[in-house]
C-alpha cells in the first residue's frame, strides 16, 4: 500500500506563503484559520546563526495519535496512501484529537467539526499534486509515495540530509525537511 | 538561542492550546466524585450496612445520578459539533479512552437505577407497580444486594480511573504523560466523595468512618502527587519543563495554595484533630477537600494544555 508524504527543501523555501494562500483558496479555509503555515526558526549566536524556513501542516503520521484518540472513528486513515482525514459527519467536536497532536495541526472549524490538512485528497485521487505543492514558485515542495523506492520523494530522501518534526514524539511523521 | 516566528494563529490553538475551558474540569471532577460515591455506597451495600435505616447507601445513588448527569451536561456543552453527539454510540473505538468512557457511563446509569430501588421515592412506589415489585424482590434477596454492591464498586472504580486515563493517553501534552494520573484522579475522587458523604451523612458511625477514611485518602493523595511530580522530573526535558509549570511556573501558586495547602494539608490537619476528639467535627474541612478536588482538575487540565513539545523545546 502506498504511503503518501511530502519532502520540502528548506534550502529553496523563501517563506513566500504561496502554499498557505493556495490551500486557503483550494479548500475554502475559513478566514483567520490555517491548514498550513510558514515557520521561521532562527538558531545559533551571532555571527554563527542559521535560519530555517519551513512550510508546515499535518504530518499525516503513520502512528497518528489523533486517530487512536478519536471516540467516533471520525479521524481515520484514508484507503489511498494512509492520508489522515476527518469525516465531518462523524466528528462530535470533542477535541481529543487536537489535544493528542504534538504539532497542533488541527483546529475547530467554525461549523463545529475538527479540520486540518487533507493533502488535498480530492486532487490526489485524480493524480494531481496537493495545491500547495503545485503552486510553489521555488519548487521546494515534493509529494509522492514514500514506500515506492523509485518515487521522487524517496530519491530525494536517499540523496539528501533531512529531518522530520519532533520524531521523539513517536508518531512517525510523513513530512520531511531537506537541509 | 532559538527564535521562532509563525504565520499560524488558529483560534484556541495559538499562542498556546486552550481547547478545554471550565466544562472538562467540572466533568472530570463530578465524574470522579460520583465514582467515589459509587465505591462508598457499593461498599455499604456489600457489607450489609444497608440494614441501618439511615444508611447513606439509600440516598447516594440518586445524588450520584444527579451529579453525573450534571457532569455529562457540562461535557455536552464542551462539544463543538453538538448535533452529532449520538455518533459516540454508533461505534466502539477500542483505542480511544473517550469511547470507553462514553460506554461505561451508559452502563453506570442502570446500576444507579438498580441501587435507587433499595429505597425508591414514595410517589414512585405508589404510582408504578413494577417499582414496588422490584423493590420487594431486591430486599428478598440479600445476595443480590451484595452483588449490586460489587458491581457498583467495579463501575465506580472504572469511571474514576477513566477520568485520569482520558488525559494521560494524550501523549502530546507532557504534563499529562504520567502512568499514575488515573490513580491520582481515582483517589482524589474517593476523597471528595468521602468528604461529601461526611458532610451530609445522617448516621453518626458513617460520619466518623468517612472522616477517618478521608484522612487516609488525603495522605494517599499527597503520596501519589509526590510520585507524580518525581515521575515528571525524572522523565525527559520536556516533562521536567512541564513540571516547572506546577513547581515554579504560572500554575504554581494556585497548585500549592489551593490544591495542596487548602485542599489537602489544612483539612487533613483539621480532620485529624476531629477524629482524635480534640475538636468537634466541622463542615469546613470537607468543604475545603471538595473545592480542592475541583481546583486540582482545573489546574491539571489548564497546565496540561499549556505544556507542549514545541513551546517547551524549540
Amino acid at each position: 500500500m502506498a504511503r503518501f508524504g511530502m519532502v520540502i527543501d528548506t534550502a529553496k523555501c523563501v517563506g513566500c506563503a504561496d502554499c498557505v494562500v493556495a490551500c486557503e483558496t483550494e479548500n475554502n479555509v475559513p478566514e483567520g484559520y490555517a491548514r498550513d503555515w510558514i515557520k521561521q526558526v532562527a538558531t545559533g549566536k551571532f555571527p554563527n546563526t542559521q535560519l530555517e524556513i519551513r512550510s508546515e501542516r499535518c504530518n499525516h503520521c503513520s502512528d497518528a495519535p489523533c486517530v487512536t484518540a478519536c471516540p467516533t472513528g471520525a479521524s481515520h486513515f484514508h484507503d489511498v496512501g494512509g492520508i489522515v482525514l476527518v469525516d465531518h459527519n462523524e466528528c462530535i467536536g470533542c477535541k481529543a484529537c487536537i489535544a493528542s497532536c504534538p504539532y497542533d495541526a488541527r483546529f475547530v472549524h467554525p461549523e463545529g467539526y475538527v479540520d486540518k490538512c487533507t493533502f488535498c485528497v480530492h486532487r490526489v485521487e485524480e493524480g494531481l499534486d496537493p495545491a500547495c505543492v503545485s503552486v510553489c514558485p521555488t519548487h521546494c515542495m515534493h509529494f509522492g509515495d514514500l514506500d515506492d523506492p523509485n518515487s521522487e520523494v524517496s530519491k530525494l530522501l536517499n540523496s539528501r540530509k533531512h529531518h522530520s518534526l519532533l520524531p521523539e514524539a513517536g508518531t512517525k511523521p510523513n513530512i520531511f525537511y531537506l537541509i | 538561542m532559538i527564535e521562532i516566528t509563525t504565520t499560524r494563529h488558529n483560534h484556541l490553538i495559538d499562542p498556546s492550546l486552550h481547547i478545554w475551558g471550565w466544562e472538562i474540569p467540572v466533568y472530570l471532577f463530578l465524574g470522579g466524585m460520583v465514582a467515589g460515591m459509587m465505591l462508598i455506597s457499593g461498599y455499604f451495600l456489600f457489607s450489609g450496612r444497608y440494614k441501618e435505616t439511615n444508611c447513606s447507601c439509600y440516598y447516594l445513588p440518586i445524588m450520584s445520578f444527579l451529579l453525573l448527569s450534571l457532569g455529562m451536561f457540562a461535557l455536552f456543552l464542551d462539544l463543538e459539533h453538538k448535533p452529532y453527539v449520538w455518533r459516540l454510540y454508533t461505534t466502539f473505538q477500542i483505542t480511544s479512552p473517550m469511547s470507553w468512557g462514553s460506554w461505561i457511563l451508559v452502563l453506570v446509569y442502570p446500576i444507579l437505577f438498580a441501587s435507587m430501588l433499595m429505597r425508591p421515592h414514595r410517589l414512585l412506589l405508589e404510582k408504578i407497580p413494577h417499582v414496588k415489585k422490584w423493590h420487594e424482590y431486591l430486599h428478598s434477596k440479600p445476595m443480590l444486594i451484595k452483588y449490586l454492591g460489587v458491581v457498583s464498586m467495579f463501575f465506580g472504580a472504572a469511571i474514576g480511573m477513566y477520568t485520569g486515563v482520558l488525559l494521560s493517553s494524550l501523549g502530546a501534552r507532557p504534563l499529562w504523560s504520567s502512568s499514575i494520573l488515573w490513580l491520582l484522579f481515582l483517589v482524589s475522587g474517593l476523597s471528595s466523595a468521602a468528604a461529601f458523604v461526611h458532610l451530609i451523612a445522617k448516621n453518626v458511625y458513617e460520619r466518623e468512618l468517612l472522616a477517618k477514611s478521608d484522612n487516609a485518602f488525603l495522605i494517599l493523595e499527597l503520596f501519589i502527587i509526590t510520585v507524580f511530580l518525581i515521575g515528571l522530573s525524572s522523565n525527559s526535558d520536556v516533562h521536567a519543563k512541564a513540571l516547572d509549570l506546577l513547581m515554579t511556573g504560572k500554575y504554581a501558586a494556585v497548585f500549592w495554595v489551593f490544591v495542596i495547602g487548602m485542599g489537602i494539608v489544612i483539612p487533613l490537619f483539621i480532620q485529624l484533630l476531629a477524629v482524635n476528639h480534640k475538636i468537634h467535627h466541622t463542615p469546613i474541612a470537607p468543604i475545603m477537600v471538595i473545592i480542592g478536588g475541583l481546583i486540582l482538575r482545573f489546574v491539571i487540565v489548564a497546565a496540561g494544555q499549556y505544556s507542549h513539545w514545541y513551546v517547551l523545546t524549540n
